[in-house]
């Protein structure tokens, strides 16, 4: 029991789907009884051991079961079949000011909070005022929190769950909050957690932070686990294994995966869709280094003179990693009317393994009015290749050269 | 039903946890009693506008207008307003706490679904609140009756007393009533109409006296009113508060038995529900 922090096994969660909720008795009566449901069941059979002072991540599609296995953990959820043993005490952050009484003043909520989360009202006094400091909130600690912004809410929320000074934190997609020093002061903490000898356990989306911050992850989908094992191995095949599952997806539309963004424009020139090439064929899975082409089909109904195209390409978390134009090249596109494509060919694809959103537009010759902006219009996966780079965004291409200085002993 | 031990099982820790979560409902009860009144001109004071506006309703429309003649209790007091005072008081803590066990689920659903702590602490909490205002409003009607040239000072343990019972009884039904309001919605809805089925049921505006008045001549119809009449244990909470602070008088066996019992009952019925059904609160709210 001394290295295992956390330990499930044989853990199976059902939920019920209600097609119509029997929440009135009206209903139940109508229907004799209980409401017709469907079970599913989020989470079958996963065993799972923490070992204590790791930072252990979750990762997986959604609907992949992470979530709810975390929130089994937390003791928030009670799993239908199986056991969870959690050895320490848990502080979970599943959302920031959770609890937050809005009428009452920061301070109130910070004692409020913190006792939710499991600290006593000693440990809150001689951590108060580092909780205050830590939000940065020293000035708004006496006003009702409905006055404050909503990111001095999360602050304060944040600040009180990391200061709780939990043996085992749970931590679901929350750590992108507040603004850059914020952030920074976030990392600071959790680096602090990990020196100290502390258990994290991890969901998130956001796979570059995950492949920096695990030592070990586990892998969920459709319920069941995967694998555990180290975060780069792991990560990979989860990125390279997300692209098989898409293509099956994607029966009706092999080119890629067209997402659900935001489209905007007047309409005189349309993009219709992007293409991936990968030696001449459709993909949306690259190798790092590959040589591709971003293929754009346009449209235009009646002649428009020197339109101006661009692409953007933004990591899941939201970077912007680039965002070539044919204005910056001085590309003249002449006159176009009817159909066609524009390529914009990249000789060594430089982007680390991960996934990718690609949004494309097309602007009149001012790049003021914008004809159609088509937003995250596709996604694509990039999976190890060469250069090995893996962390950051993008790899310098760059070969390392040992060499001793003259004059030094060899 | 799977298990989730979070390795509390030595008595230190156990003591611990108790420890921690009790002033986790100190401070839930603080928020009740900081937040409800937040914002409001009056604040504190409306906890006892409320009871003192109905009571003057009350005293009007029965007292003044119906004319309902209160017993002659203790020390010659012969006072609609006390009589009906020593009733509607402990009535409304009743009535608020059941309405606020039913909403306590539903209104902190967030915080159920975010964090795990021991969610009975919610209907506590809202109980606990009450009893505050609920003493203070007692205070206030043992300071009438000294005016009024009663002595209520020797009873005030025994209904200290049946205080804690009434409130043991009410949050056992709170707490049963809490998670069937996330399962049916409807709940709410229902447990409203019986409130105000059971305040007439129960002899809050009228002496108790007058219930066998109205029953017919046929002896087995009476014999059947009255026991549906005393079946309802509020009928025995009210009186045995009127005993002690209007009477001045033990009272009787039959129904500090009732009362013992059926607190016991309900709260022992509430927990075994409420640990029955919260494991699943999370997802159904």
């Amino acid at each position: 029991m001394g290295d295992i922090a956390v330990e499930a096994s044989g853990v199976s969660k059902r939920f019920r789907l209600y097609h119509e909720r029997n929440q009135s008795l009206k209903a139940a009566f109508m229907r004799g009884g209980r409401a017709k449901f469907d079970e599913f069941w989020a989470l079958q059979d996963v065993d799972l051991q923490i070992p204590v002072g790791k930072t252990f991540g979750l990762i997986g599609h959604n609907g992949s079961g992470k979530s709810t296995l975390l929130k089994c953990l937390a003791g928030i959820l009670v799993p239908d079949r199986g056991s969870i043993d959690v050895h320490g005490r848990v502080s979970a952050l599943l959302e920031l000011g959770a609890g937050f009484h809005p009428e009452l003043s920061g301070r109130d909520n910070v004692y409020l909070n913190g006792s939710i989360l499991g600290m006593s009202k000693k440990q809150i006094d001689r951590q108060f005022d580092e909780i205050v400091d830590f939000a940065g909130l020293e000035t708004f600690i006496d006003t009702p929190v409905k006055n404050y912004s909503s990111g001095m809410y999360v602050r304060l929320g944040f600040s009180v769950a990391i200061n709780v000074d939990p043996e085992i934190l749970m931590v679901d997609e929350v750590l992108a909050v507040g603004d850059e020093s914020f952030q920074r002061k976030c990392m600071e903490k959790f680096a602090d957690f990990r020196a100290q000898g502390r258990t994290v356990v991890i969901v998130s989306h956001a796979l570059s932070t995950m492949r920096t911050m695990c030592d070990e992850v586990a892998w969920l989908d459709h319920g069941h686990l995967k694998g555990v094992g180290h975060p780069r191995d792991l990560v990979d095949e989860y990125v390279g294994g997300s692209h098989e599952d898409r293509v099956v997806d994607d029966g009706a539309d092999p080119v890629g995966q067209p997402t659900r963004g935001a489209r905007w424009g007047s309409g005189e020139v349309t993009i219709s869709s992007v293409e991936l090439l990968d030696a001449g064929l459709p993909t949306s899975h690259v190798p790092t280094g590959a040589e591709v082409t971003f293929r754009i089909h346009w449209k235009a109904d009646r002649p428009v003179r020197e339109p101006v195209f661009g692409i953007a390409v933004h990591t899941l978390d939201g970077v912007h990693v680039t965002g070539p134009n044919t204005r910056d090249v001085d590309l003249a596109t002449g006159t176009l009317e009817g159909a066609g494509h524009l390529d914009l060919r990249v000789p060594q694809l430089m982007l680390t393994p991960g996934t990718y959103e690609l949004t494309a537009a097309v602007f009149d010759h001012s790049v003021v009015h914008t004809f159609d902006h088509r937003d995250k219009l596709f996604r694509f996966d990039v999976a190890p290749g060469r250069p090995r780079d893996q962390y950051g965004v993008i790899s310098l291409g760059g070969s390392w050269e040992l060499a001793s200085d003259a004059g030094s002993s060899t | 039903m799977g298990r989730v031990s979070h390795a509390q099982e030595d008595v230190i820790s156990q003591f611990r946890m108790a420890l921690a979560n009790r002033e986790l409902l100190g401070n839930l009860v603080l928020r009740e009693l900081r937040g409800k009144y937040k914002g409001t001109a009056l604040g504190w004071f409306w906890s006892l506008l409320n009871p003192l506006a109905a009571t003057l309703i009350f005293s009007v429309v029965f007292g003044a207008i119906l004319r309902v003649n209160p017993t002659v209790g203790a020390d010659g007091i012969h006072n609609y307003t006390l009589f009906l005072l020593c009733a509607l008081l402990p009535w409304n803590y009743f009535s608020g706490v059941v309405n606020a066990g039913m909403a306590a689920m539903l209104d902190n659903a967030n915080l159920i679904k975010k964090t795990a702590f021991p969610r009975q602490l919610l209907v506590f909490s809202a109980s606990v609140s009450l009893f505050v205002t609920f003493c203070i409003e007692m205070l206030v009607l043992a300071v009438a009756f000294l005016l009024f040239g009663a002595d209520p000072l020797l009873w005030v343990v025994p209904t200290l007393v049946l205080m804690v019972l009434l409130a043991l009884f009410a949050t056992g039904l709170a707490l049963m009533l809490s998670v069937a309001n996330v399962y049916f919605r409807d709940s709410a809805h229902f447990v409203a109409i019986g409130l105000q089925v059971l305040f007439y049921a129960t002899p809050v505006i009228y002496p108790i006296t007058l219930v066998s008045h109205v029953s017919p001549d046929s002896l087995v119809a009476r014999l059947h009113i009255d026991s549906l009449y005393y079946a309802n244990p509020l009928v025995h909470y009210v009186e045995a508060f009127r005993d002690l602070l209007y009477d001045h008088q033990i009272p009787s066996l039959t129904t500090v038995l009732v009362v013992v019992l059926t607190a016991a009952s309900s709260l022992w019925l509430g927990w075994t529900v409420f640990t029955r059904y919260s494991g699943r609160l999370a997802e159904e709210l």
